[in-house]
């Protein structure tokens, strides 16, 4: 069409169309720039490190370079049985000039979270090797400690050679790189992450399971409700949802204790004797109670705003077409709500399964989650690689249950308060 | 809710038992709250309800814990409430000012790669607080920033944009965009419109952004536990710290305060919120 018809000029003779191209892109620009801010301070501040932890989960470069010649004569090492003295003799030199630089600290953490035991056989060595003889360091090493003559020590050291490797990843789900390079599970009773991760995800189902059995009825009260009732029962959600998260803590602290509210009720009331108070806190009861009811308002609000928008006429209409009020609820009214509950079970589920505060204060020992290990070789092993693969890990399955949220809700339908 | 009088027996027993499960749901939301009030002004050192309180006894309540905490002996509580303070102000500085800014840029119809770019400005509110916290920790630890208000500030900022982001562009999404264009054909400049015509009217989107930015600042531990050093203590850190080592009933006293300053927030929230929706209401 445009072809046949005369172009239409602007006033200063350039065609139309090329003059709303100019002005689009220059809309465009000007709209990117209004964005630009905030996405490059992101960018640098927060997701480049992100991007960061990637790398220093793999990084292995620090044991590396620490002990560039022992690698270099392990090379044609077969691993079956004690190195030759020419290994012994370049670790002495690699481990001399790390003692002068005092960096076998480092050394030793590394190593041991390779293989127990590192620590103290390379103290040992530190304060006894200032006084080897030149010649023969095989023996004067093996002397320092017996450990040093045992082959699977060398094999340890051996397997850190390669400057990036993905072993944290196998640790998050207790595997490991055996000597023969097959990858294996680790021993029946040291699978501890494997476990953690089942929990976690479990403890995130029930906590949305829990939070939308209860969500669903108050929500529909508060939807159905005339406008001055529900604007005040609305605060009993709000309120919970603006009040700190510590402080909510602290009261199911209190509230859950053995001498607490909750157990002086129940001896009161005689369901439990006053010998045998229930332990409610520092265990997965506590975890449970506490999450639930501290996500629930992200629960309520978005089925809230669904259920909202459903016209009372239509559960009418079922009930005047002959429908019982169960059968008009179920064949009627759920289907309309599922985008609600869609969007808050998502929510919730996202953020149950990466909480910290809650479950490291009541969880105890067995009510705690991936974040809590995560938290924990920060800031205890200082395992920060390790940290960062198990980050990661979890970083991949929210980001999944995002992904699957924007396609489903979509992120700018987001509703808050 | 009334029924109708037509209802049958069993329907009504049914609604009988929704309500009372409403009633038990409201409940285990709003009861945990206050039950930190009676025992804030608990006499004894436990915190536990003791006879005393339970028969009334004047003498079982006291006001010395929120003596404690405002004239206690080497008591952390003003330096971290004043540093508390002092990162939730200039966060919610930070992040109004580029929360809204975006969202202008967002909400143009000419916005280029509108979904990825929206996905990443809101991805600190999903990703989980956790892993911010080590990425931002290994950033700060680089830049020298660790231990730094500076460097808190920057985090509460990247925490708090999101939020600035979804209320205003929300508030947008109602906007009538002529009126904009009105003011430029009389003349204004790009600037000048935003500051006499666009921002008076998003204002209550702009403003809860802040409320929840300030809030989410006001509140948070994880990143802070990561960045913080002995200077930079805040009131979640005290709280924290208090909640893990031994539970004093200084600490309720605090909570207190905080359940009183999210009822302020809570009113203001509420008020912009109908406010923002008249406005669009009239727009519309």
């Amino acid at each position: 069409m445009s072809s046949e018809t005369q172009k239409i000029l602007t006033t200063d003779g350039i065609p139309l169309e090329v003059s709303l191209k100019k002005v689009e892109k220059r809309n465009k620009l000007k709209a990117f720039l209004l964005v630009a801010p905030l996405l490059f301070f992101l960018l640098i501040v927060y997701i480049s490190p992100i991007v960061g932890m990637l790398f220093n989960s793999v990084d292995d470069r620090m044991v590396t370079n620490a002990l560039p010649k022992t690698f270099k004569a392990m090379e044609d090492w077969d691993g079956k049985e004690l190195p030759s003295e020419k290994v012994f003799e370049a670790f002495y030199f690699d481990f001399r000039k790390l003692t002068e630089e005092e960096r076998e600290g480092k050394l030793s953490t590394q190593l041991n979270f390779e293989k127990n035991g590192f620590k103290s056989i390379i103290k040992k060595l530190r304060r006894k090797s200032k006084s080897f003889e030149e010649g023969n360091y095989k023996e004067q090493i093996m002397a320092v400690h017996e450990r040093w003559g045992n082959v699977e020590y060398w094999r340890a050291i051996q397997r850190r050679a390669p400057a990036y490797s993905y072993s944290k990843y196998l640790k998050g789900v207790d595997m490991y790189q055996n000597e023969d390079g097959k990858i294996v599970q680790v021993e029946e009773d040291r699978r501890i992450y494997k476990k953690l991760w089942v929990r976690t995800l479990k403890i995130a189902f029930y906590v949305t399971l829990f939070c939308f059995l209860m969500a669903y009825p108050i929500a529909h009260l508060l939807a159905t409700l005339p406008m001055k009732y529900s604007n005040l029962l609305m605060i009993c959600v709000l309120l919970p949802f603006w009040t700190s998260l510590l402080v909510r803590t602290a009261s199911w602290m209190i509230l859950l204790q053995q001498q607490g509210v909750v157990n002086d009720f129940l001896v009161w009331i005689g369901l439990v004797a006053d010998d045998k108070r229930l332990v409610m806190m520092y265990n997965e009861t506590g975890t449970y109670i506490a999450m639930t009811q501290i996500l629930l308002p992200f629960m309520v609000l978005p089925l809230y705003s669904v259920m909202k928008t459903i016209s009372p006429s239509l559960v009418r209409a079922g009930k005047s077409l002959g429908g019982t009020p169960f059968i008009t609820f179920w064949k009627v009214y759920f289907p309309l709500t599922i985008p609600g509950i869609g969007a808050g079970s998502l929510l919730v589920f996202i953020l149950a399964i990466g909480y910290y505060i809650t479950p490291e204060l009541v969880g105890g020992a067995s009510g705690t989650l991936i974040s809590n290990q995560i938290a924990y070789h920060m800031k205890y092993t200082l395992d920060w690689s390790f940290a960062s693969a198990m980050g990661l890990m979890l970083l991949t399955g929210v980001l999944a249950v995002y992904w699957i949220y924007n396609k489903l809700v979509g992120i700018d339908n987001i509703k808050l308060g | 809710m009334a029924l109708p009088k037509y209802t049958e027996p069993h329907y009504r027993v049914w609604h009988y038992i929704y309500l009372f499960i409403c009633g038990c749901v409201f409940f285990f939301l709003i009861a945990p709250l206050f039950v930190i009030f009676p025992l804030s002004f608990n006499a004894e050192e436990f915190l536990v309800i003791t006879d005393g309180m339970k028969r009334l006894d004047p003498d079982a309540f006291s006001l010395r814990w929120y003596k404690d905490m405002v004239y206690g002996t080497k008591n952390p509580w003003g330096l971290a409430a004043k540093n508390s303070f002092f990162i939730a102000i200039f966060a919610t500085i930070g992040a109004v000012i580029l929360g809204t800014v975006a969202a202008l840029g967002l909400s143009s119809r000419y916005m280029p790669y509108k979904g990825i770019i929206m996905a990443t400005l809101i991805s600190p509110m999903i990703v989980p607080l956790i892993i911010s916290g080590v990425a931002i920790f290994f950033f700060m630890a680089k830049a020298g920033l660790a231990a730094t208000h500076t460097g808190i500030v920057l985090a509460h900022i990247i925490l708090g944009t999101p939020f600035v982001v979804i209320t205003v562009t929300a508030t947008l999404s109602g906007f009538d965009h002529s009126v904009t264009r009105a003011a430029a054909s009389l003349g204004s400049n790009p600037v000048n419109t935003f500051m006499k015509i666009t921002l008076p009217l998003i204002l209550p989107g702009v403003i809860s952004g802040a409320l929840f930015a300030f809030v989410t600042s006001f509140d948070e531990v994880v990143i802070v536990l990561f960045l913080a050093g002995l200077d930079n203590t805040t009131i979640p850190i005290q709280m924290w710290t208090g909640l893990r080592e031994q539970l004093s009933p200084t600490i309720l006293s605090v909570a207190t305060c905080l359940i009183l300053l999210s009822t302020l927030v809570l009113v203001a929230a509420e008020l912009l919120r109908r406010r923002s929706e008249r406005i669009r209401g009239i727009n519309r």
